[in-house]
């Protein structure tokens, strides 16, 4: 397989050409939700991002723990920034707060590993994500798999729930 | 209307002999494939000459010009004087009209920084012409870059004035008929692009230089894209100010100039201060020296300048006429990718009045996309906004990609250029 075709995944095609959670929805009565737009500059791609978090049961019981119900968001921009998105739907939706960060955090990794991956374990979490890898490979789209997390993490603090960190 | 391809073209020999002095043009990219070079607009590479001169001044006369007595400091100083005159002579300015600045975007900022220290009041009674007031107007146009937006803005909302603009029409071209209405008696400056480093779209300066001299507007020119690629006479337009970058005309980064009509830049207050722009510092004030050193305060930029007279230099030895007469047969070229289905270019169609500067859009396919497939194949565009948000507003669209040529741009390279993109929907299996 090229550079080329190892960034253009077939799941990258397809989620660019049908996104999932694209078109904005108003959040449920009763949820927080943070809303949070972000610009790439350089190529003026722009994204809307809107989360809502509410108290959920596990389903292997326990204590409630804020959890990512909804998500969708609005934007337009090149097919990794829009697969990028999409994936991120599909991932993060039904998680806890702490497990949607987490993955931020493990995509961002991700995104610095110069084409390498990551460990298989953590590349298991990523799921669909870790198609992104051939993106790590040129430094000027990373930007462009990054929007939609960049998006994610600012709208999870504006719900107000508090984060890992105050968590811990 | 003029059309570039009348003049005598470049032959194929001088075009090899050109190809020839761009040591980086030989160079592989993506795994093998030759580089195809399409982002001159952004950047144009640069020929041994202009390498050599800067080589050379470091390696034989490097020293502070402008001050000291010692042999290399005059050496070093006529080298950085030599290519003023050289540049001045290359853009029909005369030599003290040529300011050094550390690009285009450096010079738009000092003309507005000027304007506002007059504002102020300094520059005293000469410079009292340029202070600006509340209501009063600057327009400048819908083409522009960024830097020839910004500092308007940033100008405005320092003095009160007020930001006013000229439309530009379906091709991309300014519509300078609107200026009968949009410039008047209240307009202070107009500010406009000679040519759109997105559209490739040549603006008409005539007419606008006549309506902004009826109603006593300052005249500032971004001839950027122009001065690379076309004969630039500024004493024949008769603009105020111009500013042109280095970098875009093969020359170094890190250099550029500002052109200013010597009794404007004369009443001028300075921008930047300190050394080498001073006649008499005493410990609570100072008074300057004539332009162009009072806008050159601190040391200078002196190799890239040395450069950047060496690029003048091998643009006058091959021509402009005869660059024009290339790059207006490049455009043509490059022009015909209009013809692959789903292509639609952003600017005129036409080849006449236009730079070899071609922007498009790929139904279907985002511009970086479309940018990422032609890496792919060696070919080198622009992807994005250019610089140019409220034009791309305009058209209704975020990205482009652009095709730019420069002087070395070939068939060849068109010709590549037009089989990879013709094969980016298949890529993307539209």
């Amino acid at each position: 397989m090229s550079s080329l075709e190892q960034m253009y995944q077939q799941v990258i095609l397809d989620h660019a050409k049908r996104p999932h959670g694209k078109g904005l929805v108003d959040p449920a009565d009763g949820t927080a939700h943070g809303e949070s737009h972000q610009v790439n500059p350089t190529c003026g791609d722009e994204v809307t991002l809107r989360v809502e978090v509410a108290d959920v049961v596990p389903a292997d019981g326990g204590p409630a723990v804020p959890t990512v119900t909804g998500l969708s968001w609005d934007g337009q921009g090149c097919s990794i920034s829009q697969a990028s998105i999409s994936v991120l739907t599909d991932l993060v939706v039904g998680q806890p707060v702490a497990e949607g960060e987490r993955l931020g955090e493990l995509f961002r990794e991700l995104m610095g590993s110069r084409g390498k991956g990551l460990d298989e374990s953590t590349e298991d979490l990523l799921g669909d994500a870790t198609v992104f890898t051939g993106v790590s490979q040129y430094p000027a789209r990373i930007k462009c798999a990054l929007l939609g997390w960049a998006a994610l993490r600012d709208s999870l603090v504006l719900t107000g729930v508090p984060t890992t960190k105050e968590h811990s | 209307m003029t059309t570039l391809a009348d003049r005598p073209r470049l032959s194929a020999a001088e075009l090899a002999a050109v190809r020839a002095d761009f040591p980086i043009l030989d160079r592989s990219v993506r795994g093998g494939k030759p580089l195809v070079y399409l982002d001159s607009g952004a950047t144009s590479q640069k020929p041994d000459p202009v390498l050599d001169a800067e080589q050379d001044f470091y390696v034989r006369r490097n020293a502070a010009v402008h001050r000291g007595a010692h042999q290399l400091a005059e050496e070093a100083t006529e080298a950085f004087e030599d290519a003023r005159a050289r540049v001045a002579r290359f853009v029909g300015a005369d030599v003290g009209e040529i300011v050094w600045t550390s690009g285009a975007t450096a010079a738009i900022n000092l003309v507005t920084y000027a304007l506002s220290n007059a504002t102020l009041g300094r520059g005293g009674e000469a410079a009292r012409r340029f202070a600006l007031a509340p209501g009063d107007e600057i327009v400048i146009t819908e083409a522009e870059h960024h830097a020839n937006i910004v500092p308007w803005q940033e100008l405005a909302a320092r003095t009160g004035a007020v930001i006013r603009w000229l439309g530009v029409d379906d091709d991309g071209r300014i519509r300078v008929e609107e200026a009968a209405d949009v410039v008047t008696e209240r307009t202070r400056v107009l500010a406009f692009t000679h040519a759109s480093n997105v559209t490739g779209a040549i603006t008409p300066v005539a007419p606008l230089v006549a309506r902004a001299r009826e109603v006593g507007a300052l005249t500032v020119l971004d001839a950027c894209q122009s001065v690379p690629h076309l004969p630039v006479d500024l004493h024949e337009l008769g603009v105020d100010l111009a500013a042109f970058s280095g970098h875009k005309m093969l020359g170094p980064t890190g250099v550029g100039a500002l052109y200013g009509r010597r009794e404007i830049l004369e009443a001028l207050p300075p921008v930047t201060t300190g050394g080498s722009m001073i006649e008499v510092v005493t410990m609570t004030e100072s008074t300057y020296m004539p332009p162009p050193q009072r806008f050159e305060a601190g040391t200078q930029m002196v190799a890239q300048v040395v450069g950047l007279g060496a690029a003048a230099q091998y643009l006058d030895e091959l021509g402009m006429e005869g660059v024009a007469a290339h790059e207006a047969e490049i455009a043509a070229e490059l022009l015909t990718i209009g013809d692959i289905p789903g292509v639609r270019i952003i600017g005129p169609r036409e080849a006449t009045d236009r730079l070899a500067v071609v922007s498009f859009v790929v139904d279907g396919v985002h511009a970086h996309d479309v940018g990422q497939v032609l890496d792919d194949a060696g070919v080198a565009v622009r992807v994005g906004h250019h610089c140019a948000q409220p034009l791309h507003r305009r058209f209704g669209i975020a990205a482009t990609a652009r095709a730019s040529a420069s002087v070395y741009t070939t068939h060849e390279d068109v010709e590549a250029f037009r089989e990879s993109l013709a094969g980016v929907r298949a890529f993307f299996s539209l």
